[in-house]
């Protein structure tokens, strides 16, 4: 290292210094990507591995010609404070940037430049690059199963009413505010299922009937978490409220019903609801796969649900339950109109965590044999005139439930930071 | 007498609703069961499985029993757990460490490498890695060796197996390894307190934990062969390696998916461990003389960890529960050995899914507990 103290600048000759520097580092960067981007090696003529080491000893020559503690010119300074505070964090900056660089062209030509999209069977797919025709000739099942193609219309009114239904909290007027909390437990379930049954479903209103098992694709993953997440939130409260009871007998039940349900795997449940559960039901009581495996996740999210909301009623001061009974209020009075609303306000993002989880393991259905995203794409992988593709479709996957869960997480985290201020 | 009714009733209630529901179930699966003419009980354990299984730690065959298989599936779910936990640790510290570093270009890869990994379903990774990424391998008669003799091969990976002579004496010597480090550090400890002495305890573990076993080399007649994966021809264009260990496609995307994604969530602890512990601490340690290394040691890891440890291990516990994914892919895991295969052949519905619940909740159980103790253990006591 006292070496190389010749290359350390000072403040007289920062400024040739830095010119040097910056050179250095461009031609290094000028090396790697023409190695990545055409191909050529324009340091054929160095002996063995030092080809491949070349830019990176140039650049961290370069590197350490700028770096100074300061040095007046802001550019300087910013790139000496956030990529090159020492030798090692400059090592890794120039790692990070050969391989960003190295790693570009094969993504780009794999995924947009030799890519086809044209026409609609596999003959069309002439290129080394992916094949988004298997995507867009599979679009309509993945995102809705084998529901009939003259239908999707239904599914998508009743995704559009469900949602709206779900707005009506910010428009309503500010008298009726006080039944939000009703209308989101009670009224919106059930109108929502309505509207899921009438429409999805069908049967009658001269809508065809079509069976849950043409169901499918991203849309079946929707309706699965949406009734999940809407069942479990009030069966979440209930064991909430049973942990935290006096009465010995209500809090060791609700411990013991949340302590099962975290401690076993979603598939297990899963695998109950489609071979055991059946078992249990009354002789000629026939129920539904789909509702099955509903009513299965429902019951296992509750706890994580109620652990949660626990969370919230416990981080309530104790002040709020003593003042709420010195008012004379009873156990439900108080919970109603004191504890709940100040604690459920509390766990809005640790519930919009909880159904953010919900949303990645809905492709679990999958194992028992409901096809959903995942479901579809084990279909379509198999189908002998689309051999061939399982990663563009697991790329496509991946990509719609990237966007749907960065989107939620960022949004839950929004919210904690919003109610964090609040308090 | 208001006071008792309000005490009492809800609580006769629940437990007349528990009763009745747990009740109504029992006779449903009881007429269900009679009319099916299945009968209740675990004697199926000791029957002959006669199905085998692809991959296993012990010695199985169809002619075991099924608790045998049992114990292989358990096995396996045990295996994948502890080597995608020994991963995740790792990758999950060095992005954790990343996130914090001053260097905009490692902070913000960091971050996101944890928002990709994290945001995308553990089933669709597996399903990429498996079916997608793993099947662009190339075959066993083109594959390049990796580290001069390992193989990477879309029939899985093949490693040199070890072949130990007097093994024995080898991990006898470990053990007195261990065991003298224990006592020496006791003596440096005692040395510290009572005279003030310090002495480098751990540049001399490490030369205890390298010199006793070397020692049972040179003497103790230990004797460690390396058995190399060959290429073998089995017909005419199937080419298949022979000798060493040879780890399935099935673990390795299984172990992938799992350490990438559960290492997102260990950085996020690990980096709020971290953070957790107040400059103030750093500082006033540096003030009082301590070294930068003994400021590390003594004062920021244990805060840390007493920050870091308890929802670290909850995320290990949802690897080893994620770990089930597996029969989704075929790697003989529980669900897919016990509640897959071995539920298909005796129609034992209830028995075994009960038994593959139990079973995982026992391991969540035991390991919340010794958390619990854990966590009363290091907590900070308050006088």
């Amino acid at each position: 290292m006292q070496a190389l103290n010749f290359l350390k600048p000072n403040r007289d000759n920062i400024k040739n210094y830095s010119i040097v520097g910056s050179a250095l580092i461009l031609i290094s960067l000028i090396d790697v990507i023409s190695n990545a981007f055409l191909k050529t090696n324009l340091t054929s003529f160095l002996p063995g591995s030092l080809t491949t080491l070349f830019p990176l000893i140039l650049g961290l020559i370069g590197l350490n010609m700028m770096r100074i503690d300061y040095s007046g010119n802001k550019t300087l300074d910013l790139i000496n404070k956030n990529i090159n505070t020492n030798n090692f964090n400059a090592l890794l900056t120039l790692l990070i940037l050969f391989s960003i660089i190295k790693a570009l062209p094969p993504s780009l030509s794999w995924m947009i430049l030799d890519a086809n999209i044209s026409g609609d069977s596999k003959d069309a797919c002439t290129g080394t690059g992916a094949c988004w025709t298997y995507i867009k000739v599979w679009f309509r099942r993945f995102m809705y199963g084998m529901y009939p193609n003259e239908f999707h219309w239904r599914i998508n009114t009743a995704f559009i009413l469900v949602i709206a239904l779900g707005f009506v909290g910010y428009f309503m007027k500010e008298n009726l505010k006080k039944y939000l909390a009703l209308y989101y437990v009670i009224i919106y379930p059930i109108i929502a299922y309505l509207v899921i049954y009438y429409l999805i479903s069908g049967g009658s209103f001269g809508l065809q009937w079509v069976e849950t098992g043409a169901w499918g694709g991203l849309s079946l993953t929707f309706i699965v978490s949406f009734f999940c997440l809407i069942f479990c939130f009030p069966l979440g409260m209930i064991f909430a409220l049973g942990r935290r009871s006096n009465l010995p007998v209500i809090k060791y039940i609700s411990i013991c019903y949340i302590e099962f349900w975290r401690g076993v795997p979603l598939i297990t449940v899963l695998f109950m609801s489609s071979v055991m559960f059946p078992m249990f039901l009354p002789e000629d009581f026939f129920m539904d796969k789909l509702v099955r495996v509903i009513i299965a996740i429902t019951l296992f999210e509750a706890a994580y649900c109620a652990e949660v909301i626990r969370g919230g009623l416990q981080s309530l001061p104790r002040g709020q339950y003593d003042a709420a009974k010195s008012l004379g209020m009873g156990y439900w009075k108080m919970h109603i109109f004191v504890i709940l609303p100040q604690a459920l306000k509390l766990v809005i993002p640790g519930i919009a965590n909880t159904f953010l989880a919900l949303v990645k393991d809905t492709p679990l259905i999958f194992v028992v044999g409901l096809a959903e995203l995942a479901g579809m794409l084990a279909l379509a992988k198999t189908n002998p005139k689309w051999l061939g593709f399982a990663m563009e479709g697991y790329i496509f996957a991946s990509i719609i439930f990237w966007i749907i869960c960065y989107a939620m997480s960022k949004y839950s985290y929004n919210l904690e930071a919003k109610y964090k201020t609040e308090r | 007498m208001n006071n008792i009714i309000k005490k009492f009733l809800p609580q006769i209630l629940a437990i007349l609703f528990v009763v009745l529901i747990f009740g109504f179930l029992t006779i449903n699966a009881q007429t269900n069961m009679d009319n099916r003419g299945i009968d209740f009980g675990f004697g199926f354990l000791s029957q002959e499985s006669s199905f085998d299984v692809q991959f296993s730690l012990i010695e199985y065959s169809g002619s075991d029993s099924y608790a045998r298989a049992f114990l292989v599936g358990l096995l396996n779910t045990l295996l994948v757990s502890f080597i995608s936990i020994i991963f995740c640790t790792i990758l999950g510290v060095i992005i954790g460490v990343a996130r914090l570093s001053s260097n905009y270009l490692i902070k913000n890869s960091a971050a996101w490498y944890v928002e990709f990994f994290r945001n995308i379903p553990l089933l669709l990774q597996i399903f990429f890695w498996y079916y997608a990424a793993l099947r662009a391998l190339p075959l066993p008669e083109k594959a390049n060796a990796w580290f001069g003799v390992t193989y990477m091969t879309v029939k899985g990976y093949y490693i040199p197996s070890m072949v130990w002579e007097n093994l024995n004496v080898f991990l006898y010597c470990g053990l007195a390894a261990i065991i003298s480090i224990i006592v020496l550090r006791n003596y440096a400890n005692n040395l510290r307190d009572t005279k003030g002495k310090q002495i480098p305890v751990f540049l001399y573990s490490i030369a205890i934990l390298i010199v006793l076993p070397l020692l049972s080399f040179l003497f103790g007649g230990v004797s460690l062969e390396f058995e190399l994966p060959q290429l073998k021809k089995l017909s005419k264009i199937s080419y298949i390696y022979e000798g060493g260990i040879s780890l399935p496609p099935e673990l390795i995307a299984l172990v992938l998916a799992l350490s990438l994604y559960t290492s997102t969530f260990v950085a996020e602890c690990v980096r709020a461990g971290i953070e957790g512990v107040s400059k103030g601490q750093k500082e006033a340690a540096a003030s009082v003389g301590l070294t930068p290394n003994q400021v590390l040691k003594l004062v920021i890891m244990p805060q840390a960890l007493r920050i870091i440890i308890p929802p670290t291990t909850n995320q290990y516990l949802n690897l080893t529960k994620n770990s089930s994914l597996a029969a989704a892919i075929a790697y003989p895991d529980l669900v897919l050995v016990f509640a897959g295969t071995a539920l298909m052949q005796t129609g034992k519905a209830i028995e075994i899914v009960s038994i593959t619940m139990l079973t995982y909740l026992t391991i969540s159980l035991t390991i919340a507990a010794i958390m619990n103790w854990y966590n009363k253990k290091i907590e900070i006591k308050e006088k």
